[in-house]
């Protein structure tokens, strides 16, 4: 059988169980829908007092919001086996039977829950870039869309690559660590403003470090067809979400050099 | 006073063994400076794009510390239900609560608040060292917590920041009889903190908000859950202000106390008891 099919058969599984529950499904959608666009709710408070901030409208904030709330709630949606992996992994040594099967850890990781209720976040990003795309007036040509497409994928590439790595820790940590929301959570809320209003350490580390900046400024910048105050050239914006495919890769690595030194914690 | 013995014993033994959940609160420290962090940099920003428009609301100086407040206190959010209870409801265990010779709704009351105050405080306490004096110290005066406005505001804030825990206590008892009367929390707790996080000003210092709407988040419960304690520490509620903000909490706390006492007893005269 093929990884995909294998991943074709988790999937179904997954989401046959949530609907055994169709209306607990929904109610954990409709909530997370609610949680997430909330936070547009205090942008727009914002600009409705303050106006503008450095040439940026409640429109712009709306698209950085929207792209990163739909890649995000996407690479959530794919990697809840790595977001739990210490504490339902590690911890109660089930990784040990993960090892065991003929497959490789991280496919059998990626296939372990398909969360519905990320359709919330989903259907979140996608109104939030509805009404940015209403506010500016934005126009959607072939080529903007594919711009879309190849920054949220490498949105979600990055956002699978904290998990990867969150995961990665427990091995040394056991326990999943909540300290990486910082990074993930935090990291989302941290992209969903433009870098040039931040402090210069912490842009640095949004866009070297952790380059959130890569899938969400840079690419939206370019979506806006506006160019970048802090001196990327044009032709570099739309370049960058390939960022997140590096982080992406050099996460799995991180993945290989752990599972080779697991040691089991079970009995 | 014999009778309140059993509820204060309640809140020491539950008190003293949440605080030993020492990597949580660190852990939730964490994610806490982060985001205070960049709401900071992000109210900085547009305080500097329209310096007037606050309209005397709040100064830049007053929105950082209701920033870190927020955070320092956040763990006083009545996000959901006491989840010890919601277990003892799924394992029946409510039984035993049942059985003791005790008030069940203080008894409950006791337990919620203390497992919400003991999760607080050190978090509030290590917030105040990092952006209280760590800040100024690395000469980021302007991005910190600065001390309250005088001493009248400190002690009317005192009183505030208890009313703040009786009432969020008096809001998770009814999280805590929804559970009950549910047998799944989960549902109601998504639905109602999404609600509290705009209301109480965590989302957003209320004050922020649109002058039309000003006069309704004023009175609304979930101010008493932290704008108003918060306003009143930074001296932006002062004389009458700051005491109709107080006589709002204790209203509130009395009205959610006398809803959850008859929905107690409606409840458990219909209780069903799960498990063997």
């Amino acid at each position: 059988m093929s990884a995909l099919l294998l991943l074709a058969r988790y999937f179904s599984a997954s989401v046959r169980g949530q609907m055994q529950y169709p209306g607990s499904a929904l109610a954990l959608g409709v909530a997370q829908f609610f949680a997430t666009i909330i936070d547009i709710l205090a942008a727009w408070a914002l600009f409705d007092r303050f106006g503008p901030v450095q040439g940026w409208t409640f429109g712009d904030i709306a698209l950085f919001f929207g792209m990163v709330s739909v890649s995000f709630a996407i690479a959530d949606f794919l990697s809840r086996g790595f977001d739990v992996f210490g504490t339902s992994f590690v911890r109660t040594g089930d990784f040990d039977r993960v090892l065991l099967r003929p497959r490789s850890a991280a496919l059998q990781l990626i296939g372990y829950e398909f969360r519905l209720s990320r359709i919330g976040r989903l259907a979140q990003g996608l109104v939030v870039i509805g009404l940015s795309t209403s506010v500016l007036g934005l126009d959607w040509h072939a080529d903007k869309i594919l711009l879309a497409i190849w920054t949220i994928a490498g949105g979600v590439a990055l956002f699978i690559g904290l998990m990867v790595l969150q995961a990665t820790l427990a091995f040394w940590t056991v326990e999943s660590l909540e300290v990486m929301n910082v990074v993930t959570y935090g990291g989302v809320q941290a992209s969903q403003f433009p870098l040039s209003i931040y402090a210069d350490w912490f842009r640095n580390f949004l866009i070297f470090v952790i380059p959130l900046g890569c899938i969400a400024y840079f690419p939206v910048l370019a979506l806006l067809g506006k160019p970048d105050s802090l001196g990327a050239p044009d032709w570099l914006l739309p370049l960058t979400p390939a960022a997140g495919f590096v982080f992406l890769g050099i996460s799995f690595l991180a993945w290989r050099f752990g599972v080779a030194k697991y040691t089991s914690t079970g009995s | 006073m014999p009778a309140v013995r059993p509820y204060a014993a309640a809140f020491a033994a539950r008190f003293m063994l949440m605080l030993q959940y020492r990597a949580a609160a660190l852990a939730g420290f964490a994610t806490q400076c982060w985001w205070g962090a960049i709401k900071v940099m992000v109210f900085a920003a547009f305080y500097a794009a329209a310096p007037e428009a606050a309209g005397g609301s709040l100064t830049l100086a007053q929105t950082i510390t209701y920033i870190w407040l927020a955070q320092a206190l956040l763990a006083l959010v009545p996000w959901g239900g006491d989840p010890e209870i919601g277990q003892a409801v799924r394992t029946g265990a409510i039984g035993y609560d049942r059985l003791r010779p005790l008030d069940t709704y203080a008894w409950w009351y006791a337990r919620s608040a203390a497992w919400m105050t003991a999760r607080a405080l050190p978090r509030a306490a290590l917030m105040l060292a990092f952006a209280g004096v760590l800040l100024p110290l690395i000469g980021l005066e302007t991005w910190s917590w600065r001390p309250p406005a005088n001493m009248t505001q400190a002690a009317l804030f005192a009183v505030s920041a208890v009313l703040l825990v009786a009432l969020s206590s008096a809001w998770v008892m009814l999280l805590n009889l929804a559970a009950v009367r549910l047998l799944d929390e989960r549902g109601v707790n998504a639905m109602t903190s999404s609600v509290i996080i705009v209301f109480s000003g965590n989302l957003l210092p209320l004050p922020l908000f649109p002058e039309w709407i000003q006069g309704f988040l004023f009175v609304q419960p979930f101010a008493g859950m932290l704008d108003i304690p918060v306003r009143i520490y930074s001296g932006a509620l002062t004389d009458g202000q700051a005491l109709t903000g107080l006589a709002l909490q204790a209203g509130w706390t009395a009205i959610f106390i006398a809803l959850g006492r008859a929905w107690m007893h409606g409840v458990m005269g219909r209780l069903q008891m799960q498990g063997g």
